[in-house]
């Protein structure tokens, strides 16, 4: 087990030093590096003595590893907007990003793993055709539009949920979470929905794709011949396989969704990253970007990691291989 | 992967006409896929807003580009009100005076050309690519998977979203970003089925007989991946217009002068709570209707072109 | 004393896109308590659709169209699914054919155990692992109490097999149906299993029926014989007796076709042709195609015919009788 971690762990730091190469390549070297570091406003002398200072005078492999050396203190910049360190700024709206996600994916297991159940289990009933042609529309759905229709709907034209903003945030662990009060939940409630309008037909599929593969299977014929009830043969026997890849998918979807959140939190001005980075982009406050991404990077790879380890737990077969390396 | 594909449609087209009618893989191909009436709608409302894209100029009532039609008097006019112009807006105004008919006509033209070419862009580097994996093998293929990989672990609306931060605004780079973004599951995809299809008999022949690489690789490999291709193409060309859509919305796509189906529903976001709906909700509708029916093509497509689930 | 199970004249049938198979056609045959019936056919002539026929386990497209399945009195075809659930696993228990598929590889061997003892009896989880560990240790699994907490994937086929005995066994069943259960195990577990079989019959009083393509399992181990061909019983009666002189040709052939010591040097005698479709089979004999005796008054249906007490075949000229077809 330790074994394995440790050499998931030198794997991860392959990728994150691959991508900082990359970003560091894409930011500083096509961009123009003076326009990064340096803030717009200063002079003639100031730019000379800060490119000196920076080191932009130096061959790009030997920046590389200045940019490097500073990353690795946590030091990735200071934000021109705020002025303050780029990843303390980002860290500020993680929490606001975090809920987001999660509460999307629970939407998206609440919501979907019954639907793809039905869907799976009574495979020629109009509900489950009815219920397999929503996801594909759920896949085709531009989330951004689907966004602003709920907005128009439940916001403009109904008036029941707030269109913008957090709400009313209590502070727990030093961060602050919305989730907690029904001001902030009821401001939570559309940006989830339709961040997980995509998850919601992805878990249906895979769900309704699992049911249908594990009810074929002798196990389950087994349990019935058992005398066992069909909501314990459903319920223990049949789900218990599914959450395998559903776990798995959802989990590796994880990453994914705090991505998607750029769009939601746009759409919603739900201050998380993804609003913070869209605003950086317009504004050009690269140090920012750049903070962002490698926070990405970083996180995908702990999603990677923990899904993983997941998967050996839901997995008997796995787990005992695990052991054995 | 898929193992026993079905002949490609290129080697069947030319049938001499037996006189027990035998069916060619083509005509198989065609009668299964207009054995689903759902795809075949898909098809024709397709078809049907490529036409609507390519005659926008002869048939939009109004040329949305030219500064000179529009009357800042008309802006916002709901949907059924006539205009200036002295005819019927029938699905409104935006904030400029531009008829929203005319807009997502023009709209869809710039949403079509950016998912189409993308696709057909990073279909070419992704194949070959892929081809060259499969082909070469060794490090070359080690060092191009290791790059699909990291590609495809990357959220695609990020990485567009770097690439447009890099590079600015504008049609062609939005282009190069869906490039960027997508070339990987073509690479993925014919790199699988070339591994599979490199083992039969049939290409074994071919190398037997000597033939150059060249003919074995577009002759031979590149035909019978086609399946598999088509699929994934039919299903990036809706991912790309969808991710064009987003780009623009966010304002990191296409430039305001070229307003595309995105562009037009940012344009009518802050007109929403003010309860001017038109704005965003009808191009937003051209939009959706367009991928559905895409992906009803595609959907479709996988199921009749995929041999695993052939009973 | 009535028999533990009889089942008179069952039709299942499946109704496919492609028309009706008549997977079991009007099979009968019964079991007394603590009896071994052998059902032994080829694959496709029913004899696995009969088993899950009499555990009300037929799925759609397949259904029970017509007969009895008398379980000690009560029609189990007549049974509400409610009344076939008290029984399944409780008073009638079902042994399937590959031991690799038939435990849940993410549940522990307890888990699955136990559940299958709270289904029917209304006993405390120790209570029910209890009686788990004895049954475990009944069919001769080691240290049941360790293995208890074990996952399937970690036993051998064998194991699993006796695990999977050992949940048929737990409510002490009237019936066991085992379809094939040896047919993937290698001969010398195969010889264990039969023994361990036999030897619960005779204790418990369980009567068994036990499914199999293989004549030479069904000689060391059943009291009585079932031939199937084509979703029909084409020969009934004691072991021994219809072994040692077959009337329906198909038993003949299939006798022949086992590999024997005696015989050594000779060819292998096989049966001509292939099983039939069951979809639009025609009427008359079933075997009539593939065997050397037909003649035109075969396309009848055949009857089946008493040729000698308690010795059933249906077939209207016979091996090894006297009876000559009138």
């Amino acid at each position: 087990m330790t074994v394995y971690l440790l050499r998931r762990l030198i794997q991860a730091a392959g990728v994150v030093l691959a991508m900082s190469v990359i970003v560091f390549i894409g930011v500083y070297a096509i961009g123009d590096p003076v326009e990064i570091l340096i803030s717009p406003d200063a002079d003639q002398f100031e730019r000379e003595r800060a490119i000196r200072a920076f080191g932009l005078d130096r061959p790009l492999w030997q920046q590389y590893f200045t940019f490097l050396g500073r990353a690795l203190q946590g030091d990735l910049g200071r934000s021109f907007v705020f002025n303050e360190p780029a990843l303390k700024l980002i860290l500020q709206r993680m929490p606001a990003t975090l809920e987001l996600a999660v509460g999307a994916t629970v939407v998206a297991l609440i919501i979907g793993v019954p639907l793809g159940l039905y869907a799976g289990l009574k495979p020629e009933s109009p509900v489950s055709k009815g219920v397999m042609a929503a996801s594909i529309l759920g896949f085709s759905l531009p989330t951004f539009w689907v966004g602003l229709m709920l907005i128009l709907v439940f916001a403009v034209q109904l008036g029941w949920l707030p269109s913008t903003g957090r709400g009313e945030t209590v502070e727990v662990l030093g961060m602050r979470w919305s989730f907690l009060t029904a001001d902030g939940l009821a401001h939570m409630v559309m940006p989830a929905v339709n961040l997980s309008l995509f998850k919601i037909s992805l878990v249906i599929r895979l769900t309704r794709a699992g049911v249908r593969e594990t009810m074929l299977m002798d196990f389950v014929k087994f349990a019935r011949a058992k005398g066992l009830s069909p909501r314990r043969v459903i319920a223990v026997h049949v789900l218990k396989n599914i959450m395998i890849p559903v776990v798995t998918v959802v989990g590796l979807e994880f990453g994914g969704t705090i991505a998607f959140s750029v769009v939601t939190e746009s759409i919603f001005a739900w201050p998380g990253m993804g609003k913070l980075i869209i605003d950086s982009i317009n504004v050009l406050d690269r140090p920012v970007i750049v903070a962002y991404l490698m926070i990405i990077v970083l996180m995908f790879i702990v999603i990677n990691l923990v899904v993983d380890l997941t998967y050996s737990v839901l997995d008997p077969r796995v787990r005992l291989e695990a052991k054995g390396a | 992967m898929s193992t026993t594909t079905a002949p490609s449609a290129a080697q069947a087209a030319p049938t001499p006409p037996a006189p027990p009618r035998v069916e060619t893989p083509f005509q198989r191909f065609v009668s299964e896929f207009a054995a689903s009436r759902l795809a075949l709608a898909g098809l024709a409302v397709f078809t049907t807003i490529v036409l609507i894209a390519v005659l926008a100029p002869w048939i939009a009532p109004q040329n949305p580009y030219d500064l000179a039609q529009l009357d800042i008097m008309d802006s916002r006019l709901e949907p059924g009100s006539v205009g200036g112009a002295g005819f019927t807006h029938w699905l409104g105004t935006d904030d400029q005076g531009r008829d929203m008919l005319s807009g997502i006509m023009y709209g869809l033209r710039i949403s079509l050309i950016v998912g189409a070419g993308s696709a057909v862009i990073a279909c070419m580097v992704g194949a070959s690519l892929g081809m060259l994996a499969a082909y070469a093998g060794g490090r070359t293929d080690s060092a191009i998977m290791r790059l699909v990989d990291l590609q495809l672990s990357f959220p695609a609306i990020l990485a567009a979203l770097m690439i447009l931060a890099v590079l600015g605004k504008g049609v062609l780079n939005v282009v190069i970003a869906l490039v960027l973004v997508e070339w990987a599951y073509y690479a993925r995809t014919v790199r699988g089925t070339a591994l599979v299809e490199r083992r039969r008999e049939y290409i074994e022949a071919a190398q037997c007989l000597a033939l150059p690489t060249r003919r074995v690789i577009f002759r031979h490999l590149l035909p019978n991946c086609l399946p598999p291709l088509i699929v994934v193409g039919t299903m990036q060309v809706a991912r790309a217009i969808a991710l064009e859509a987003t780009l623009s919305f966010l304002g990191l796509g296409v430039p305001i002068t070229e307003p595309s189906l995105g562009l037009l529903i940012a344009n009518g976001y802050e007109y929403m709570l003010s309860g001017k709906y038109w704005i965003s909700f009808y191009p937003g509708i051209a939009l959706l209707v367009t991928i559905v029916s895409i992906n009803l093509v595609g959907d479709h497509l996988r199921d009749v072109l995929n041999p695993r689930l052939k009973r | 004393m009535t028999a533990t199970l009889e089942v008179r004249d069952l039709r299942t049938h499946f109704f496919t896109r492609a028309g009706v198979v008549r997977a079991v056609d009007g099979v009968s045959f019964a079991v007394d308590r603590g009896k071994v019936l052998g059902l032994v056919g080829e694959s496709g002539s029913g004899k696995s659709v009969t088993g899950f026929s009499i555990m009300g386990l037929v799925d759609p497209p397949g259904r029970i169209v017509g007969g009895h399945i008398l379980f000690k009195g009560q029609d189990l075809a007549k049974l509400s699914e409610e009344g076939m659930r008290d029984l399944r696993g409780n008073r009638i228990a079902m042994i399937f054919q590959d031991p690799m598929m038939t435990l849940n590889p993410v549940l522990r061997i307890d888990t699955q155990m136990i559940e299958t003892v709270q289904a029917h009896a209304k006993v405390g989880r120790e209570e029910a692992r209890q009686r788990a560990r004895d049954a475990l240790g009944q069919v001769g699994i080691p240290s049941p109490d360790e293995r208890l907490k074990s996952y399937p994937h970690q036993f051998s086929g064998g194991m699993r097999q006796r695990v999977a005995i050992a949940i048929a066994l737990l409510h002490k069943p009237d019936l066991i149906v085992a379809d094939e259960p040896t047919t993937a195990l290698d001969v010398t577990i195969q010889g264990q299993i039969l023994a361990e079989a036999q030897k619960l019959c005779r204790e418990t009083g369980t009567a068994l029926i036990w499914i199999t393509h293989d004549l030479s399992v069904v000689a060391g181990l059943a009291d009585d014989i079932a031939v199937m061909y084509a979703g029909r019983v084409v020969e009934q009666g004691p072991v021994d007796e219809v072994l040692d002189a077959p009337f329906h040709p198909y038993t003949v052939g299939l006798i022949g076709s086992v590999p024997s010591r005696n015989r050594r040097g000779e060819p292998l005698r096989q049966i001509p042709g292939m099983t039939p479709s069951l979809l639009n089979l025609p009427e008359g004999c079933a075997f009539r195609s593939r065997c050397p005796r037909a003649e035109p008054r075969c396309a009848e249906p055949p009857p089946m015919a008493e040729y000698r007490p308690g010795r059933f075949a249906r077939c209207i000229h016979p091996y090894n009788t006297d009876a000559v077809a009138a």
